[in-house]
């Protein structure tokens, strides 16, 4: 029963940190058709101004438990702050362009930003484990766990039930979801397109440094962070579905607890467990587990 | 007066000229290739660049100490070409070319990836270009061929695997069973098969209960550190590096890792500082050889520790030493080239002079003396943490002679463990 749990508990963290990183990226795409490869580096960009505000909070004594607002709001500002500019600036003037070279403009927004975040912060790692030492430890049979596991869970969980709460019951929900299938006609009827673009690129990119600045307190926050991300990112979002907020979920747990499982009893096989779990999925369903129908337009 | 003026204001550009012919003709072009950007950068990448721009500095100032105490190398200026090691193997192999073919560089000292290293050597003897690999660890550059124009200034990645083995035989453990956390690349599947294999050899009743080999820069290690605990092994094992190995340190020791297991970081030196606080007393500590906090205590070691230390107000750690003994190899070599050439050596003379010499560095004496002379040999050493005073210090810290912890020549790391060491 211990080694069910230990699996499980190893599992549901992974799956809340996939799902943390990935659900920002089906968002945008969901919305705009953006495949962001800049993702990445908005993780990183979370972890880094993570990094800084914990330092600076706990350098100056202030309550510790307060840390974790003030990591989830700097994250968060940060992302709606530079990912809003970048849509404005370098996505917009290109919307009438094909999708590929949007996608192009985010690889390369991705290498500037990389090189950003280095001319600002350097090369050095930053180390802020305080948040994570700090809410102490729970025993599973005799293996230990930090509770920073069930806040990670936790704030997964809030971030899923929070998107589905602002597409179905809000305005800006429903304004969303018309945009999400025809922009055209949705201008047409007087929504604000653009604006609805800003919102949601901003939220995505939000989302993604949300993730990177829960993370950091568990890791070397150093250059390169994002690369990783945004592969396995790519891996959850197409196979749950293509701008699927349920998609990524599930596709998450799937992996995440695949994952766990493997490192337990088949370590050999972890390599490749999620890519080919991506690969099954779109064997058989080419547009991922929870793709969204399409009305075809004339 | 005035023809006077004209032929001295004529006199001084061409004057100015040929003296500038004759400076470039007596410079020395050497490529330094490390990682300046992406996760090696700041543990490895860096470090390296930081040291061997303070020792060619050191050298054109003639300031060194002997042997390296000659301006330059042998009196000629060195002007350093640093390439970033980053990106795929097919860039790196085109930068390799680029400073060889375009930039004419007369040697290249670099490489930190394993993978890297395995690309550049072929392409180093098809050019006929000296290159003195500095820090990659696999021993299987010189095992797929010999080289006549690679060479390798330190040990290769075996040294650190047999020598964390004999050391925990040296701490009086008797039997372990043991377990790996490893990158699942050329040097974390050597680094395990190495350890695995020594381990083997030296406690045969002890049995594997693990091997854990996450993706590189993977970053989350939960469910690594939950199997590895749970199995119950004595040691535990990883090679894992910079960013990695720091977030292992940082997600495990708080789930009390260390407690259960007796731990080995064979790369741990470049952590030790950083996570000072982080690392319990009792993990065993390995810098890839006897450098940094484990060189020993020589003039040269003094000097370079010193001088490191007041220009970057740091410690250097082993990649910065594993630079040096790279540069001062390097600089050897040249030196007896060109004062046996009776000028300026052509590659096979600096290859010849280089094949199966000695040189000192701060972390010791090394010898050419493996793959043809192409692969260096000195001691290892690895140490246990333990703080004294609030700051981070190694204690119980031994050394292993090079042919205990290194293979035979013509014999491969594989082979010469699974015989017995023989």
């Amino acid at each position: 029963m211990s080694q069910f749990l230990v699996i499980l508990i190893d599992g549901m963290n992974y799956s809340a940190w996939l799902f943390l990183s990935a659900v920002g990226l089906t968002l945008i795409y969901g919305v705009m058709k953006i495949l962001n490869v800049a993702h990445g580096s908005f993780y990183s960009l979370g972890a880094y101004v993570a990094a800084s505000v914990m330092g600076y909070w706990f350098a100056n004594d202030y309550p510790p438990y307060w840390s974790f607002v003030a990591l989830a709001i700097s994250a968060f500002v940060a992302g709606f702050i530079v990912g809003p500019l970048l849509e404005r600036f370098m996505l917009r003037p290109q919307y009438d362009k094909d999708e590929v070279v949007i996608l192009l403009i985010t690889y390369g927004l991705f290498l500037i930003l990389e090189d950003v975040i280095k001319m600002i912060w350097g090369v050095d790692p930053y180390f802020v484990s305080e948040p994570y030492e700090l809410l102490d430890m729970f025993e599973v049979g005799d293996m230990i766990y930090p509770r920073y596991y069930l806040l990670m869970v936790g704030l997964a969980v809030t971030v899923g039930l929070g998107l589905l709460f602002l597409l179905k019951k809000t305005k800006f929900g429903r304004l969303l979801v018309a945009v999400i299938h025809d922009r055209e006609i949705s201008a047409a009827m007087g929504v604000n397109v653009g604006l609805v673009f800003a919102i949601t690129f901003g939220l995505g990119c939000s989302l993604a440094a949300l993730a990177g600045g829960f993370t950091a307190p568990t890791i070397s926050v150093s250059p390169g962070l994002g690369v990783e991300v945004i592969v396995l990112s790519f891996a959850v979002v197409v196979t749950g579905g293509l701008g699927s907020l349920p998609g990524v979920a599930l596709a998450s747990i799937f992996m995440g607890l695949l994952r766990s499982v493997c490192v337990h009893f088949a370590p050999q096989f972890e390599l490749f467990v999620i890519f080919t779990v991506m690969a099954m999925v779109l064997t058989f369903r080419p547009r991922g587990l929870f793709s969204l129908a399409e009305a075809r337009k004339i | 007066m005035k023809l006077a003026k004209t032929i001295i204001a004529s006199a001084i550009p061409l004057a100015l000229m040929l003296g500038g012919h004759a400076q470039a003709a007596d410079e020395i072009k050497i490529g330094v290739v490390t990682f300046l950007s992406g996760p090696a950068a700041s543990p490895f990448g860096v470090p390296a660049r930081n040291a061997a721009e303070l020792l060619i500095e050191q050298f054109n100032k003639g300031q060194a100490p002997a042997p390296y105490n000659n301006k330059g190398f042998g009196g000629a200026n060195i002007k350093m070409v640093l390439i970033d090691e980053s990106g795929s193997s097919t860039s790196v192999v085109t930068e390799y070319r680029n400073l060889i073919q375009r930039e004419n560089v007369d040697m290249v000292v670099g490489y930190i990836s394993s993978g890297n290293c395995l690309a550049v050597g072929p392409v180093a003897e098809e050019l006929k270009a000296v290159t003195v690999l500095f820090d990659c660890g696999t021993p299987r550059v010189f095992e797929e061929g010999n080289k006549d124009y690679v060479f390798r200034a330190v040990n290769h990645a075996t040294a650190d695997s047999v020598g964390a083995a004999l050391y925990l035989k040296s701490m009086g453990v008797t039997s372990a069973n043991y377990a790996g956390i490893n990158q699942n690349y050329a040097w974390g599947q050597d680094s395990w098969n190495d350890f695995d294999g020594s381990m083997k050899q030296i406690f045969p009743a002890a049995e594997v209960t693990t091997s854990q080999m996450p993706k590189l820069f993977a970053g989350q290690y939960s469910a690594e550190i939950s199997s590895v605990m749970s199995s119950k092994a004595d040691v535990i094992h990883t090679s894992l590096w910079g960013g990695d190995l720091e977030a292992l340190i940082l997600q495990s020791a708080p789930r009390g890792m260390y407690k259960r297991s007796k731990v080995v970081l064979t790369t741990g030196e470049t952590a030790m500082y950083r996570l000072a606080k982080k690392i319990p007393d009792g993990t065993i500590i390995g810098a890839r050889g006897p450098f940094g906090v484990l060189a020993p205590k020589t003039p040269l070691n003094d000097w370079f520790r010193a001088s490191f230390i007041d220009r970057y107000n740091v410690a250097p750690n082993y990649t910065a030493y594993q630079m040096v003994h790279a540069l001062m190899a390097a600089k050897l070599g040249w030196e007896k080239a060109s004062a046996a050439a009776g000028g300026k050596p052509t590659q096979e003379q600096l290859a010849g002079a280089i094949r199966g010499m000695t040189y000192e560095g701060p972390g010791g004496v090394a010898k050419f003396s493996l793959a043809n002379g192409h692969q260096a040999v000195m001691e290892t050493a690895y140490g246990m943490t333990k703080r004294v005073d609030g700051e981070m210090t190694l204690v119980d810290i031994k050394r292993f002679p090079a042919e205990q912890v290194m293979p035979k020549d013509g014999v491969k790391s594989s082979e010469w463990i699974a015989n017995g060491f023989k």
